[in-house]
């Protein structure tokens, strides 16, 4: 279980969390929307330590991961899995390092089970046959399946997925999302999305929670958020121009 | 007057911020330097791409400074029928002064800036805080391979400096100007002393240490996107040469004064 407990964070004279607070269930996906630049990544970075809040605390499995030096945050890295919005793959290696990193630099597997753990999380996020190919010959899509390949590679219990649809066309992030899916469904992880894209809340989303000014503002099922009755979701998950968001702001 | 007071406190706060961040990471790099395993791919990698790759130019800019220093010299020299001390000229110039410092300037804009910049974009494009995520620590991976490169293939550059800068001053001095082979040798080596060389080399590592330390200072600070590596690249060089300059300031005076070198 992930705990967000009266989380607060600034930079500099800018509070971008504000008390907030978010309990993730083991097992269930939770989609955190709003708009962009609200605190959506601040709060993936808080969870996966980061960033360090200002005040508050964040517990992931009964640790208060504010208080964990570095070796031991390391060690409860070795639960989580990240998708970063540009998959952020290491230039300088090909897709077979850029997968098998943890593997190589965490454990003492010998050259010919890391190749078939490879492929094995290449075929996983369909892909195959590209372990030697460099991240620049990768196409955004293909990009985006190796940075989720290497996150699911050490068999995470957390993964947490950053704006996972941005910057890929509609086709792939409807791809994307059944990926993400298919990859609840076969590895039982619990899974962090953060995203302003609403097709893909709805479709893997178990809960999704709004963010705004600091706060999660709402919480429900994807029903839920649908039929809501605040005017801030309301005018979020419409896309409308005119609300209380824009009026706020 | 009280804005003037404002802006002098602030530019000295971001002064003693800065060195107080460039003075945590040197201190972090040399703990986890000696902490294993060390990735001596990575390591050899480093060395292949700051050394290897650094020799010509290195050894284009030491070799006509060896020359234009004959050159400079011989036209007082000639004047005082003295012109066989161009040798001892040109060879002590090059070891202790211009052999070190014009190699780390020229490592400076060539292997700082890159630095800078491919740290920097790892920066932007989050590569660093994927390193955490995977329970890799960034100044391990990243940092300590350019460091031990840098530490150890400045003053290897240096020698190899030396070595061109003063075949330069020969080329001149003989070919040119008519200066006997072997006495230009003997005027070569007998003012030469290993101190003038170990002085210089002495400078050389700790050139290296400042390179590293803030080309990758600037580049894992990086804010702002391609404007932001940019910035980091420029600043990175110019704070190196500035530091390079007033460290070498430093050393000379204090094998001057301190050690009567």
């Amino acid at each position: 279980m992930i705990e967000l407990i009266n989380v607060s964070k600034a930079f500099e004279d800018h509070v971008v969390l504000d008390n907030m607070n978010l309990t993730i269930q083991d097992g269930e996906t939770i989609v955190i929307i709003g708009r962009s630049g609200i605190g959506k990544s601040v709060t993936l970075k808080h969870i996966i330590g980061l960033m360090k809040p200002d005040s508050g605390q964040v517990i992931v499995d009964g640790l208060d991961i504010t208080r964990l030096d570095a070796k031991g945050l390391n060690q409860l890295r070795t639960k989580f899995g990240m998708l970063f919005q540009g998959a952020a793959l290491f230039d300088s290696l090909n897709v077979r390092d850029n997968v098998a990193f943890n593997l190589i630099e965490h454990s003492k597997m010998d050259d010919k089970a890391i190749d078939k753990r490879v492929a094995e999380c290449l075929e996983l996020v369909g892909l195959r046959g590209i372990e030697l190919l460099s991240p620049a010959e990768l196409s955004g899509g293909m990009r985006k399946r190796v940075g989720l390949a290497r996150a699911i590679c050490m068999n995470p219990k957390i993964i947490l997925y950053d704006e996972p649809t941005t910057g890929v066309d509609p086709i792939m992030a409807d791809a994307v999302n059944d990926l993400i899916k298919d990859l609840q469904a076969k590895l039982k992880t619990t899974a962090v999305a953060v995203t302003h894209d609403m097709t893909s809340a709805y479709k893997i989303a178990d809960r999704i929670a709004m963010l705004y000014k600091g706060k999660i503002v709402e919480i429900g099922t994807p029903d839920e958020i649908k039929n809501t009755k605040s005017p801030i979701v309301r005018q979020f998950i419409t896309g409308a121009a005119i609300g209380p968001i824009t009026e706020d702001s | 007057m009280s804005a003037w007071i404002r802006m002098l406190g602030e530019r000295f706060l971001n002064f003693v911020r800065y060195a107080g961040g460039v003075s945590v990471l040197f201190a972090r790099t040399i703990f986890w330097v000696f902490v294993p395993p060390l990735k001596g791919r990575q390591v050899l990698d480093q060395m292949v791409r700051i050394g290897v790759d650094s020799l010509p130019i290195v050894f284009l800019t030491s070799l006509f400074t060896g020359m234009v220093l004959a050159l400079q010299s011989a036209y007082q020299m000639q004047k005082m029928e003295a012109k066989l001390y161009i040798a001892s000229l040109v060879a002590l110039s090059i070891t202790r002064e211009l052999g070190p410092v014009l190699t780390a300037l020229v490592v400076a804009g060539r292997v700082g800036a890159s630095i800078a910049a491919e740290l920097g974009t790892m920066k932007v494009t989050e590569q660093i805080d994927a390193l955490e995520t995977l329970a890799t620590n960034p100044i391990k991976y990243l940092v300590v391979p350019r460091f031990i490169a840098l530490f150890f293939m400045l003053p290897l550059l240096t020698i190899y400096a030396d070595i061109v800068g003063i075949f330069g001053g020969y080329m001149i001095g003989v070919w040119r100007l008519n200066i006997l082979s072997n006495l230009y040798w003997d005027m070569t080596w007998s003012p030469l002393h290993i101190k003038d060389i170990v002085t210089g080399i002495i400078k050389a590592f700790a050139f290296g240490v400042i390179i590293c330390i803030v080309a990758c200072y600037e580049g894992m600070r990086v804010e702002g996107g391609a404007e932001g590596v940019g910035a980091a690249t420029t600043k990175a060089v110019v704070i190196a040469f500035i530091l390079i300059i007033a460290a070498d300031c430093l050393f000379t005076a204090l094998f001057y004064f301190g050690f009567s070198f």
